[in-house]
């Protein structure tokens, strides 16, 4: 019974890892580009979250959802600077002579934009960890035993379905094909008349959607934000991504579940301060073992934008 | 000289041995985005040494040199078979299992520290930059330098040329992390305290941009980006309140001026990074630019004169 707790509560806290895990690998999958800004839009979100509710959004109006506005214009926040990071570390950057580290120059920008946004938020608010007024906590269901907390399980859905919806838009849609182009070869794409410049934007609000949804789920069902809590859930997203496979979004849905798995079991067993210790060493491994993942293919990193 | 002086003069020294640690696996094509890691591997092996053995400073930092060089090697053969996205997250995890281990190993101190006995004043770590600087300036003009640009250039190429990719790549991240474990070891005796916070992945994230932001065609880049950016912030802690001071004098008021904040000094360093990255991906100093100004120097001499 205890396992089968620990089981449901990894399964909620891999949730969170999964989402953003999806964001990175849908940039890697189409763009081979590691963006690095994707921990800074899911802290941005949950700051400006609690930056606006402590403001005065709704500005008065109580209720259950008093919080839901804010959260929104954090989300909608993410996504502006992910566009405005699109801006700037893909439009211009074509590469020119081919070399081996060129690949790294948008890799290189989106660093530049982490250390822009994380130090402005920084200077905005401090550093110190903030309470975030979400809904009630203490929202729980009793199944058979098992202790589930309401607002995580709506988050669980909400990745699901947003999960599906991606992997459906990717499958069926005009521009879900043009990016599945995009991702094969982006050369022969253009020739036929996918118009890259049209549809690169779309991953970068897609990533905004992924990461501010994160921030918000994190920061309502933790109740707690910090200009820092990027760092943490970005890594097990990596780790996640990684573990489950560059560029395959079931690889990272899975990837995501097995680091938040992995983290209560080492807590469990071992002691929190080892997770890091675990969670890396098991990317570091795959890394080394099976660079594809788990649910990978080999054919990541071949098409250059 | 003044103490003031003296630490930025350390400062500098360690950044540049650093900058250069990394521009080795940079310049044969291998993004390092673990320098913090090796550098926390050479500081803390110069620490414990220096604690439990009764060697002079100079061998416990040789020691965390060599430690700092043998780990990278033996890390390079694993994970030197991946490429482009996959090194840098190998790199990246590198350095946070290191930080992971420290923090959980009791006799390295863990969360709380290491205070380090020994002490070393501004003049090695001065000595020990130049005498690096050379060095790689040395490497890079000789054979071994060449196929590392070439590796970097074009790897496809550089291989059916005949260069032995692996043994190349293999030495450069090897010399490059034993660079930055003497980094690490004069760290540690400078500031006679190490802790993992002061390794964490922002320090790896900016001494890859020092790097980048100089260029990584010469050697020159490494040396330019890493005093630049070292000294950018102290020349921002006097001119900034002067600036202000002199506006404010102007109008005839006195300005409330506080010291500028640590975070812009990061803010900056991302605005240059998206910048560059956008105008000018190669970095600073490019070869082109270093042979124009060597050629300008040449101008005035006749043919004969520059033949010589």
């Amino acid at each position: 019974m205890l396992f089968l707790q620990q089981l449901v509560n990894a399964l909620m806290l891999g949730s969170v890892y999964v989402t953003v895990a999806v964001a990175f690998t849908l940039t890697i999958g189409i763009l081979n580009f590691l963006n690095f800004t994707i921990p800074t839009l899911f802290m941005l979100a949950g700051m400006l979250g609690w930056a606006l509710s402590s403001w005065g959004l709704p500005f008065g109006l109580g209720g259950p959802i008093h919080w839901l506005p804010a959260i929104m214009l954090g989300i909608l926040a993410a996504i502006i600077v992910s566009l405005i990071v699109e801006r700037f570390t893909f439009r211009y950057l074509k590469t020119k002579y081919g070399d081996s580290t060129e690949h790294a120059i948008p890799l290189v920008s989106s660093l530049g934009f982490l250390l822009i946004v994380e130090n402005l938020v920084r200077i905005a608010y401090g550093t110190e960890g903030r309470r975030f007024e979400g809904p009630d906590a203490d929202l729980t269901l009793h199944v058979g035993g098992i202790l589930v907390r309401v607002p995580q399980l709506v988050s669980l859905l909400i990745t699901v379905l947003i999960v599906l919806g991606l992997t459906q838009l990717l499958k069926r849609s005009r521009i879900g094909r043009g990016l599945r182009a995009i991702a094969e070869n982006p050369d022969a794409a253009n020739v036929l008349g996918v118009d890259t410049a049209k549809i690169v934007p779309v991953v970068f609000m897609l990533t905004g959607v992924l990461c501010g949804l994160a921030g918000a789920l994190f920061a309502v069902n933790y109740g707690e934000v910090s200009p820092m809590m990027g760092e943490d859930v970005g890594a097990k997203a990596i780790a996640g991504m990684v573990i489950g496979g560059l560029g395959s979004i079931w690889g990272a849905v899975l990837g995501g579940l097995v680091v938040g798995f992995l983290e209560l079991m080492t807590v469990h067993f071992i002691g929190a301060d080892t997770v890091q210790v675990v969670v890396w060493g098991a990317l570091l491994l795959m890394l080394i073992v099976k660079p594809s993942g788990l649910l990978g293919h080999n054919s990541i990193g071949k098409g250059k934008l | 000289m003044s103490g003031y002086m003296a630490g930025i003069i350390s400062i500098l020294a360690i950044n540049v041995i650093f900058a250069y640690g990394i521009f080795l696996s940079v310049a044969s094509g291998q993004l390092n985005l673990g320098g913090a890691g090796f550098q926390a591997l050479g500081a803390y092996a110069a620490a414990m040494i220096s604690a439990n053995y009764d060697l002079p400073l100079f061998a416990a930092m040789l020691a965390g040199m060599v430690i700092a060089g043998l780990i990278g090697v033996a890390l390079a053969f694993p994970i030197l078979r991946t490429k482009g996205v996959y090194l840098v997250l190998a790199t990246f995890a590198f350095a946070e299992v290191v930080a992971g281990v420290i923090i959980n190993t009791e006799f390295l101190g863990g969360a709380m520290g290491l205070s380090v006995p020994g002490y070393v004043d501004w003049q090695p770590p001065a000595i020990a930059a130049v005498l690096v600087c050379l060095f790689v300036f040395y490497l890079m003009s000789t054979r071994f330098g060449l196929a590392m640009r070439a590796i970097h250039d074009d790897e496809d190429v550089s291989d059916l040329m005949g260069v032995s990719i692996r043994n190349v790549k293999v030495v450069a991240f090897g010399v490059g992390a034993a660079l930055a474990g003497l980094s690490g070891a004069f760290y540690a005796f400078s500031f006679g305290f190490v802790e993992v916070q002061s390794f964490n992945a922002l320090v790896s994230i900016y001494v890859l941009l020092y790097v980048l932001l100089g260029g990584t065609q010469t050697p020159w880049g490494p040396l330019v980006g890493a005093a630049f950016f070292t000294l950018l912030p102290e020349l921002l802690r006097e001119l900034l309140p002067a600036i202000t001071q002199g506006v404010a004098n102007i109008f005839g008021a006195t300005a409330d001026v506080a010291p500028p904040d640590e975070s812009w000094r990061f803010v900056i360093l991302g605005v240059l990074a998206v910048v560059m990255m956008a105008v000018r991906p190669e970095g600073v100093v490019t070869r082109t630019m270093v042979e124009r100004l060597r050629f300008r120097r040449n101008r005035n001499k006749t043919l004969e004169e520059v033949a010589q």
